[in-house]
């Protein structure tokens, strides 16, 4: 994990009508490199791989995803916001996983699956099924081909919608709480999909977690975020074992004993 | 004298019969263009230049806060004479053109309705995978968004189909002008006004029946995709 960062925030802020959620903060992440945000909610740590994602558009500062700059662009000389057609040139690097799944009703696994790099990436449908089919493969869920969401559980529709992100082939993975919507039983097998990707790739990985075990198995680095600030980071050892701040303290204390 | 006349109601019956296809040409003709133009006016409403939603909604309002008939005579009768723009249209066309557009502002509504009970998790996991807006709308949100509300749009093309005898007022030959001419030449109305009547009601009643039938299907409709895919799966 040497070079250039893959994804850089450079005091970005962001800020709902009148509600600053994030003050203004950095942080660089490296290829390959598995990171965990982590903190209380409503500190905006959602919102950070949302803008990432162009889901929501920071209020100020910027972003930088494999040295382009995100929200912003050269036309004619000058500085300007970003258009459509430059968000989503950046926008094929990364990949998405929601807290709610979010797979398309109306088709079934295999088309959920390869609906966007057939209408995306222009891949034939031969090629699209292939690869779709390898990816469920990996997340345990070959069989499950011809199905639709509905008969699916939770755990497994979490599976899906991670092969789904995968056959895009991203740069960078996001994982927004993914398993927070989860009965507890299938909280598992959606961890151990993730737990594999970050083991065998040289894959970029966000993860937005309240998993705190899951987070010290599998991060690089964890990320403390609180009251819209980056408040502390470092490898998840320090962090879960010797934090500093009065904030992280607390807020880690609520979770060793209920 | 019989009050209902069988054997002049056996001789006017194939005429009539034969109007109930004008009517029902024009009912399908309007509400294909209202299929159409009603989609339209959704999408424009949606527009983020505000000044044209404004103005769509502007003459959403307009539509349906005024009658048909008032519009249907604007259209055959003053628009020949609005300078520029207007131009003069038969009969059928000023017919279809008024019920396709009065009917497209209601259509509209429900479009709106379909479009909004997707899930905004749907355009976010669209825009994650980087679906173009276009995609965006044909292959994810417009296949969701429809389906819900096809009995709802079923509804209004029955609506539709039994308001076109206000079309008679610019004198189209659908059935009732046809039944009110075959009827003055005699000066006797029970018989044709029965048969339209009926007429109107043979074709609309299966049709609200078909319309509920619809929309029970539509409220289980994927585990009725989930059940032909499991049958393809046997014959495989």
């Amino acid at each position: 994990m040497t070079g250039k960062p893959i994804v850089q925030f450079q005091n970005v802020k962001k800020s709902f009508d009148e509600l600053e959620v994030l003050k203004g903060f950095d942080l660089d992440i490296m290829p390959g490199e598995k990171v965990s945000i982590i903190g209380p909610s409503g500190s905006g740590k959602t919102t950070i791989i949302r803008m990432l994602m162009t889901l929501e558009k920071p209020t100020d500062g910027e972003i930088i995803v494999d040295g382009q700059n995100l929200w912003h662009m050269e036309s004619n000389g000058k500085w300007v916001e970003a258009n459509e057609k430059h968000l989503s040139k950046i926008r094929g690097n990364i990949g998405m996983v929601f807290q709610h799944f979010n797979l398309f009703p109306h088709m079934t696994i295999l088309r959920n699956c390869t609906e966007a790099p057939v209408h995306v990436l222009g891949l034939n449908k031969k090629e699209a099924e292939q690869r779709a089919k390898q990816m469920l493969a990996k997340v345990g869920l070959a069989e499950k081909e011809k199905n639709y969401p509905f008969q699916l559980s939770g755990g497994q529709k979490q599976r899906v919608a991670i092969a789904r992100a995968l056959v895009m082939q991203p740069k960078v993975m996001l994982f927004d709480e993914v398993t927070s919507a989860l009965d507890p039983e299938l909280v598992g097998e959606v961890l151990r999909v993730i737990k594999d990707l970050a083991e065998q790739g040289d894959m970029t990985m966000i993860l937005i977690t309240h998993e705190m075990d899951f987070a010290m198995e599998i991060s690089d680095r964890v990320v403390f975020f609180a009251d819209g600030y980056l408040t502390e980071e470092g490898p998840p050892e320090e962090l879960f074992n010797n934090p500093k701040s009065d904030r992280l303290k607390s807020f880690l204390q609520r979770f060793s004993k209920v | 004298m019989d009050v209902f006349n069988w054997s002049y109601a056996a001789e006017v019956f194939p005429t009539i019969f034969r109007a109930m296809f004008v009517t029902l040409g024009i009912t399908l003709a309007a509400f294909a263009a209202a299929l159409v133009f009603g989609l339209v006016l959704t999408l424009l409403r949606r527009v983020k230049f505000k000044p044209v939603a404004y103005l769509v909604h502007g003459f959403i309002e307009f539509v349906r806060g005024t009658p048909v008939l008032v519009q249907l005579f604007f259209v055959y009768f003053a628009w020949p004479m609005v300078p520029v723009i207007g131009f003069k249209m038969t009969a059928v066309t000023a017919g279809i053109v008024t019920l396709g557009v009065h009917y497209s502002t209601y259509l509209s509504e429900i479009y709106r309705s379909g479009i909004e009970s997707v899930d905004q998790g749907q355009w976010e996991a669209s825009r994650a995978l980087n679906f173009s807006k276009t995609k965006t709308w044909t292959k994810i949100v417009l296949p969701q968004a429809i389906p819900p509300i096809i009995p709802m749009l079923g509804n209004y093309l029955i609506v539709l189909f039994k308001e076109t005898p206000l079309l008679m007022a610019i004198s189209v030959n659908e059935m009732l002008m046809t039944a009110k001419n075959l009827g003055s030449q005699v000066f006797s109305f029970v018989e044709v006004y029965t048969i339209v009547g009926l007429l109107f009601l043979l074709l609309s009643y299966p049709s609200s029946l078909l319309v509920g039938y619809l929309e029970k299907r539509m409220n289980n409709r994927y585990a009725q995709k989930a059940k032909k895919v499991k049958k393809e799966d046997v014959i495989v």
